[in-house]
């Protein structure tokens, strides 16, 4: 964020992009807060905009999401006069990866919603060639709240190095699922407590959506959701997702599932991603299915580091950080499907949502 | 000064030029695409690694000049 900031300030007339496009389909952390706080985030924006000198300022919303879309509308109509900003609203594409930053910019200037090459990052060339600030909501509603109540405040909560409050999207098998705020570094325990996870239970969680990790029932004992630990831990907080694997649904045949749908979701663009995620969804499908499972797992294996880091964005890796966790915190059931072919649980409905996309413009 | 190469994935077509001239840092992948040693070239490699750059059709194959990091 400091780097962006001043890499884009003083710069000549930078662009500001507020981004809530929150493609990742598990998390409503952005809609809700853009919902409830529509004038903390401006407030973000314009605090934004003054410090980097940009009187452009454009906040990017999923189109699908309307409720978010007329919050957004209606308070930047009641601010109208009241800072000297220039606020665009406009609706994205519904696709996982039009958020990325770079996918973003060059949807904004005309193009698909689709990644482009960097160097140039967005604040060195953006919006019309201009240095563009991207920043996230949740980021935004902070500053806002920062430049109210001092950074002492807001230090006041949660660990040094990732102090402060974060939004998190509980789900899954809760008895409350939904979005919370929750002070930096809280016990992973205690938030799926709060959504009402039985007592006694302790499933698999996936951390961080769709581009995040699955926690194995130890992981999850110890874990806490600030970014040293979560890093500590191979893990994430990300976008605040936290997904606990409800009874009776097989955590294999959901991340197959996820696989073929990052596969689909890819923009088709660079080789090793367009080839392999569909290679490594047939390989994942194969071995939850229990069809020459050890040799599909060997081939899954050997795909991961040919998918790694080659690509223009960081979609394939996401897809490649799934796989490894999936592998990892459900290798038991691995071995079953290997010896038993699918489990009963492999024929529940699908419990993650797997949307279609919405084309690139 | 460091070199090294990396790729343009969205500019790469897998033509395959770049690991037939330099296939002492790429070879290719299951696809054709190249995968790239990450090792810095030695100055005995740059014209090889400059003449598989040149050869690439889509001018995919990139040399990235770093400086070298201070003591």
């Amino acid at each position: 964020m400091a780097v962006k900031l001043a890499s884009v300030a003083g710069r000549r007339q930078p662009v500001v992009v507020a981004n809530a496009t929150e493609g990742e389909p598990l998390s409503a952390k952005d809609k809700t807060l853009v919902i409830t706080a529509p004038h903390l985030v401006l407030d973000g924006v314009a605090l934004v905009a003054e410090v980097v000198g940009a009187t452009e300022v454009i906040v990017c919303v999923e189109r699908s999401a309307t409720a978010a879309t007329a919050a957004l509308r209606a308070a930047a109509a009641e601010r109208l006069g009241a800072d000297d900003l220039d606020v665009q609203l406009v609706g994205t594409p519904k696709q996982f990866i039009a958020g990325e930053e770079t996918a973003l910019i060059h949807w904004l200037n005309g193009g698909d919603a689709k990644p482009t090459l960097v160097p140039p990052r967005p604040f060195e060339r953006g919006v019309r060639g201009r240095p563009t600030l991207v920043q996230n909501v949740e980021t935004l509603a902070h500053l806002a709240l920062i430049a109210r109540f001092g950074a002492e405040w807001f230090r006041g909560l949660g660990p040094s190095d990732d102090p402060g409050t974060r939004l998190l999207t509980v789900g899954g098998g809760v008895a409350r699922p939904g979005v919370v705020e929750v002070a930096s570094g809280i016990p992973l325990r205690e938030a799926l407590d709060d959504a009402g996870l039985a007592p006694g239970k302790s499933p698999p969680v996936l951390v961080g959506g769709y581009f995040g990790t699955w926690l194995g029932p130890q992981q999850v004992r110890g874990a806490r959701l600030d970014l040293g630990s979560m890093r500590a831990i191979g893990a994430s907080p990300g976008c605040g997702v936290v997904w606990a694997l409800p009874d009776g649904v097989c955590g294999l045949a959901e991340s197959a599932r996820l696989v073929r749908w990052y596969a689909d979701q890819g923009a088709g663009q660079c080789g090793p991603c367009a080839n392999g995620l569909p290679a490594m969804a047939d390989a994942f499908e194969a071995m939850v299915a229990g069809k020459r499972a050890k040799e599909a797992a060997a081939r899954l294996q050997r795909l991961l580091p040919m998918v790694t880091g080659r690509g223009a964005c960081r979609h394939p890796d996401g897809a490649v950080r799934l796989v490894i966790s999936a592998l990892r915190v459900l290798a038991g059931e691995v071995e079953l499907h290997a010896r038993r072919g699918p489990c009963p649980a492999s024929g529940h409905p699908p419990a993650l949502p797997t949307p279609r996309a919405g084309g690139w413009r | 000064m460091t070199v090294r190469l990396t790729v343009d994935w969205i500019n790469c077509k897998a033509h395959g030029l770049c690991y037939e001239l330099f296939p002492e840092r790429i070879r290719p992948d299951d696809w054709g695409y190249p995968i790239i040693d990450d090792r810095p070239i030695p100055p005995e490699l740059e014209p090889m690694a400059r003449r598989a750059a040149d050869a690439c059709p889509t001018l995919a194959l990139l040399i990235r000049m770093e400086q070298a990091a201070k003591p």
